[in-house]
């Protein structure tokens, strides 16, 4: 009848199995290109894949995760150009920062609901942009971070070698990705379902659904955070584009071109629309006019992600496989 | 921060007016652009993103016409009614093509249309910033009222702005029209089972939306310069408007437009880099106090 539930160690299987054959890419097929577009990807799966713990899990479709993504870029890079720490000191001062901005972020947001959230969110996101551009003295305005970020060894890790940083981020990836998958299989994840699927319900049977909501917020902003710093680790800086509206429009359609009803949609989603970035500024100086045009035949055309197809492709066989038992019997 | 720069200006008259003006001038022009929103969204429970693009466009149009043939007056109307036409075609063809489907969908429809337009304009008029210059009925030197700079422009724009306001206003509660969209604001299937085509209005609420944004376009388009990204920040202006008034309330637009406009004009001379974020903290203010906005509906 019903598919068993995957249980942790089998993710922590396929986790350990995908974290290799990316680690072994580079050995395969040396080149710049493909460990740069690998990093990139890495930073915009776990961007992509924390919205869609609301976007897709919790029903709240937020159009300002951007906010999260530059923050957590931002933060990472002042803490180690201003404070001098190491790397795990400023990840970790990141990650409580990003948390307390989501929580007052969120306890305002939260109140509303559906579109209303969509467009106050966009109107934080909004706010921090502005701020980046105007507090000069600290954020290097619209040139952004300027000066490198260092990279001090820790732990026997160089991030200032190519190899070092690619292996960094990657793990970061595979790590945050898994500890996702593990609070969607959770009886929270369980509860921010039920909250999509019925609030009413929710909170009849005694959940606190604010609490929820703004705890799965909380949750997505910090490893939003975490991809901006992967970002701003690779780019050895941040820039006011990181908090731009356009970051929160291109991971809402990541999360739709790659699928919304299974857990790796949006990480295809983020290979996918990096490919066509790369092909589209290459080809032409019209980035948006060619994005615009194909976000059009997604939404209008097409309607679902990648993943989805995949999904129900392998869900009509399952259920051809079963009939074809049942007639068997029969 | 400056507070001895606002102080000063509060305790002066010419200041107070000289402000209060391009606090109107801001704040009505808001209005025209929110009005549509939140009509748009009252009728048809979609929020329009690319509402600030419709601003743009209409800017452009009026800047192309007045090339053209060198009357404002012309230019105005060539933008309300272009944008208006572009308006109705959006909806017929795009997001009437999302009602039924997710906030997803709808937003991304909107997104890759900002993306669109943005790029276009660029195409067309040039990545560069453009300015169409006072009409030269205008060009006449400033009134002075107790002491405050006052141009003429701004007294035609504030004018123009409020007889608009009430015609809206008039054909919304007076009009045979205006109860047809009231109607389907509070039951649209009740509205098409009395044998009004529902599709129809909402193409032409849609299209009186983007009418407005183009006219706002239209009439800012000699203050304002000429950019293909303006269109996004009135956008977020309109938005924080329509969540002070109100979602769906057209009186509520008006009062949260006119104390954006006042708050941006004395904002400026007491937090000059601040401007925006007092806007937001306004707008997270009254989120926390009523939710539903100052003269929107409970629940």
């Amino acid at each position: 009848m019903t598919a068993a539930r995957p249980t942790f160690s089998r993710d922590l299987l396929i986790a350990g199995c995908a974290l290799a054959v990316v680690l072994l890419l580079p050995m395969l097929w040396p080149s710049k290109a493909l460990t740069d577009f690998v990093i990139r990807v890495s930073a915009f799966s776990l961007f992509a894949t924390s919205l869609n713990l609301l976007v897709g899990y919790t029903g709240m479709v937020s159009f300002g995760h951007g906010m999260f993504f530059g923050f957590g870029a931002y933060c990472f890079g002042l803490s180690m150009q201003r404070l001098g720490v190491s790397i795990p000191v400023a990840i970790v001062i990141t990650v409580l920062s990003t948390a307390a901005l989501a929580a007052a972020v969120g306890a305002i947001c939260i109140r509303l609901k559906d579109i209303y959230f969509a467009f106050i969110t966009l109107a934080f996101q909004m706010l921090l942009y502005s701020l980046i551009i105007a507090w000069v003295p600290l954020t290097g305005g619209d040139q952004g971070l300027m000066g490198g970020i260092p990279r001090p060894e820790f732990l026997g890790v160089d991030l200032g070698l190519e190899s070092h940083r690619y292996a960094f981020s990657v793990v970061l990836m595979v790590v945050g990705l898994l500890a996702m998958r593990h609070v969607v299989e959770s009886p929270f994840g369980y509860t921010l379902r039920m909250i999509r699927d019925n609030p009413d319900r929710a909170s009849f049977l005694g959940i606190h659904v604010f609490r929820a909501k703004l705890t799965a917020f909380i949750i997505a902003g910090v490893f939003a955070a975490l991809g901006g710093m992967v970002m701003a680790l690779f780019v050895s800086g941040a820039y006011p584009e990181f908090a731009n509206w356009t970051m929160s429009g291109e991971g809402i359609f990541m999360v739709m071109l790659g699928g919304v009803s299974t857990f790796v949609g949006p990480t295809a989603g983020a290979v996918v629309l990096s490919l066509l970035n790369d092909v589209i500024t290459r080809r032409t100086e019209h980035h948006g006019l060619f994005l615009g045009v194909v976000i059009l035949v997604f939404a209008l055309g097409l309607r679902k992600g990648v993943t989805d197809f995949i999904a129900d492709w392998l869900r009509a066989q399952r259920e051809a496989r079963s009939s074809a038992l049942t007639g068997d019997r029969t | 921060m400056d507070l001895a720069a606002l102080t000063e200006c509060l305790t002066t008259a010419s200041c107070i007016i000289t402000q209060t003006t391009s606090g109107l001038i801001i704040g009505l022009l808001l209005f025209l652009v929110a009005a549509g929103l939140t009509l748009i969204f009252g009728v048809l429970k979609v929020v329009n993103f690319t509402h600030g693009s419709f601003y743009m466009l209409g800017a452009y149009f009026a800047y192309t016409v007045n090339g053209l043939t060198d009357s404002y007056v012309l230019a105005v109307l060539a933008a309300a009614v272009g944008v208006g036409l572009f308006a109705l075609a959006f909806e017929r063809f795009f997001i009437s093509k999302v009602y039924a489907s997710n906030v997803l969908m709808q937003l991304l429809v909107c997104y890759a249309f900002i993306l669109i337009l943005d790029d276009a304009v660029k195409i067309i008029w040039g990545p560069e910033f453009k300015s169409m210059g006072m009409p030269a009925a205008f060009q006449s030197p400033p009134l002075f009222i107790a002491g405050g700079i006052v141009p003429v422009f701004y007294l035609f724009l504030i004018g123009v702005t409020l007889a608009i306001s009430l015609g809206l206003w008039l054909t919304i509660t007076r009009t045979r029209f205006g109860t047809i969209v009231r109607a389907a604001a509070v039951n649209p299937s009740m509205v098409s089972a009395l044998g009004i085509n529902t599709g129809l209005v909402y193409g032409a609420v849609f299209a009186l939306g983007g009418l407005l944004a183009g006219l706002a376009g239209g009439l800012a388009a000699p203050v304002r310069s000429l950019t293909s990204g303006m269109g996004f920040s009135i956008l977020i202006e309109s938005f924080i408007v329509t969540v002070i008034g109100g979602m769906g309330s057209i009186a509520g637009a008006l009062l949260g437009a006119i104390l954006i406009g006042l708050v941006r004009a004395f904002g400026s001379i007491g937090f000059p880099l601040f401007v925006e974020g007092l806007m937001f903290m306004l707008m997270a203010v009254i989120l926390i106090l009523k939710p539903s906005g100052l003269l929107g509906k409970e629940g």
